[in-house]
């Protein structure tokens, strides 16, 4: 080739053999993803459900129970202590992945829909009262909407929505007149689930605040794949789930601002979050306890710590390089693909995940087609119904990227399509 | 999962119901009508039967978006309800769930008439719910039925 398009050309293969590379580096690191799956090398797109976990996480969860394993907060003996400590250390992980100065503002969940819930209870407890009002986007996670509604029939509070535009953004330009002086919180994702549509939150913030509201984030799909810093994203409250950035199930972190926790009441009582337990009456433990009633699951938040540490270790400049490059990649074959409908905006505004649909061919019937070829997809609604109705689909199929997926994975799912063609024609 | 199991999923007769349904409408004059959806997957179909005297399937109709595999099930469903007894519908929708659960007896039972071609979903443990809709949907019919007759005969 000659003329001006051929450096660019290199530069686009250079970047792409750059991602691979490091793809293969990941991979090596994820036990689950050396097998196959239909006599193929599996090629797990479904990493906006949940991740793979590296050894490291692995590792760190059964050395935990192998050594360290007790009650925490609680013994006077050295497993105690050690299991208190491997506790303690994971929270100041996760604080400082979160960009959190201080580690008390970090309280350990089962996961984000539990981070969520938490607030929705808790802080609407004191601050939400009848006749006002609860942001949501119709971008939404269930477990971002459905809380909300919980919490908002308690109070007697509404529920008001910020619509998408036709390729899945959020309509910020109507963001100013669902701000009203009866707004108390504004709920949203950092990143949407169902379409990678990554959310401009410290613009948003801004204008929250300047409402006199607060933002919560919802970033289970965040958290895996951006640079978070709550800090610069001006949130008030952040969500993330371990399992969906490599850590294991069950555990999750809430970060909240140190004084809206302090003032909130608690989530659950038990054993843990008190201070003085009386016949009619207790107090509460400092923030994050307050939070944690119960054993916690240790094992959870070691994992996760472990799982921060991996992803700070592989780097963000360079996992958000090597994502930005595959979903490009992704973009650009399946636009090619004949008779199919993708979802979302174009790559640089999204992150992690693509939703398309087939003509012809329902979602279900493309996951197990390509499923039989060892290509993990997911399809439906995704947990976010109300995307679907905006879109008017009952479900769509989606791919989901990570940092061990390669443009050969993606060669592999635009294979498989061709082969769901073959049979619906 | 083999290329054998796949195409013994997808086979042609399947194909052909899904793009071109039989008894796919509304019936005006049902004698009953049920709406069943899974809300895993958002498949969602609605049964329309018409029923004589004598509790026998007149006609069957439904409407409904889905998969594959769930709207040929119900198309090929209706089209071996016309005639039938209720008790036979049942009976039929209770054949249908042993083949969906591997039994090679129920697989072989030409009771089931087209319905055999489904066969090879039960190898796909996740879309056995796909191909029971239409027969879920059928048997609350059925109850409906029934309940309402046991009402009017205490009423
Ligand atoms: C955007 C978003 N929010 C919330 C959740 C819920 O996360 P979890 O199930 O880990 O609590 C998910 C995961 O499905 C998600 O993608």
């Amino acid at each position: 080739m000659n003329g001006p398009a051929a450096p660019a050309g290199a530069r686009v293969s250079d970047r792409r053999s750059r991602a691979n590379a490091f793809a293969a580096r990941a991979r090596r690191d994820f036990p689950a993803l050396q097998q196959e799956v239909g006599g193929k090398p599996l090629v797990y797109l479904d990493n906006a459900a949940s991740t793979q976990k590296p050894d490291a996480v692995i590792d760190a969860i059964a050395h935990y129970y192998r050594h360290d394993h007790a009650n925490v907060h609680r013994g006077m003996h050295e497993l105690a202590r050690r299991a208190t400590e491997a506790y303690e250390g994971a929270r100041r992980k996760v604080a400082r992945f979160l960009g959190a100065a201080d580690p008390a503002e970090v309280v350990w969940t089962r996961g984000t829909t539990e981070a969520i819930n938490l607030v929705a209870s808790a802080w609407s407890h004191t601050f939400l009262g009848e006749g006002d009002e609860i942001v949501l986007s119709t971008q939404e996670h269930h477990s971002n909407l459905v809380p909300w509604q919980l919490a908002a029939a308690r109070a007697g509070a509404r529920l008001r929505y910020l619509e998408l535009d036709g390729e899945g953004r959020l309509r910020l330009d109507r963001l100013p007149e669902l701000l009203s002086p009866r707004t108390r919180m504004v709920a949203l994702s950092h990143v949407s689930n169902a379409l990678g549509t990554v959310n401009p939150v410290a613009e948003i913030a801004e204008q929250v605040h300047a409402a006199g509201a607060l933002l919560l984030v919802d970033g289970a799909q965040g958290a895996p794949h951006l640079p978070i810093d709550v800090a610069a994203l001006g949130c008030d409250f952040y969500a993330a789930s371990g399992h969906k950035m490599c850590g294991p199930t069950g555990i999750g972190a809430l970060w909240g601002r140190r004084e809206l926790l302090e003032r909130m009441e608690p989530y659950q009582g038990g054993g843990e979050m008190i201070s003085v337990v009386e016949r009619e009456y207790s107090t509460w433990a400092e923030v994050p306890h307050k939070f944690e009633a119960g054993t916690p699951n240790v094992a959870g938040a070691v994992g996760m710590g472990a799982a921060a540490d991996y992803l700070t270790g592989i780097g963000h400049a360079a996992l958000a390089e090597h994502e930005r490059t595959v979903l490009e990649y992704a973009l650009d074959r399946l636009a090619a693909v004949e008779g199919i409908r993708l979802f979302g905006p174009p790559a640089d505004e999204r992150c992690g995940a693509v939703s398309f649909l087939l003509d012809h061919a329902h979602a279900h019937d493309v996951a197990t087609i390509l499923d039989a070829d060892g290509v993990a997809v997911r399809a439906g609604h995704h947990c976010a119904q109300l995307v679907m109705k905006h879109f008017g689909v009952p479900a769509t199929s989606r791919a989901s990227f990570y940092l061990y997926n390669d443009t050969e994975d993606v060669d592999r799912l635009v294979e498989g399509l061709d082969r769901v063609k073959a049979i619906f024609g | 999962m083999t290329d054998i199991a796949l195409s013994s999923l997808y086979q042609q007769l399947i194909l052909e119901h899904y793009r071109k349904p039989r008894n796919k409408g509304v019936l005006p004059g049902a004698t009953v009508e049920v709406h069943m959806a899974n809300p895993v997957c958002g498949d969602e179909i609605r049964l329309h039967l018409q029923l004589d005297g004598e509790e026998r399937v007149q006609a069957a109709t439904f409407i409904g978006q889905g998969c594959s595999i769930s709207q040929a099930s119900v198309s090929m469903m209706t089209v071996r309800l016309k005639g039938k007894s209720l008790d036979e519908a049942l009976a039929l929708a209770e054949r249908f769930t042993e083949m969906m659960h591997g039994s090679r007896e129920a697989a072989r039972d030409r009771k089931l008439g087209e319905l055999r071609a489904l066969q090879g979903v039960s190898k796909f443990p996740v879309r056995i719910k796909c191909a029971l809709l239409g027969f879920d949907a059928l048997q609350e019919a059925a109850k409906r039925v029934r309940d309402q007759a046991d009402g009017s005969d205490r009423g």
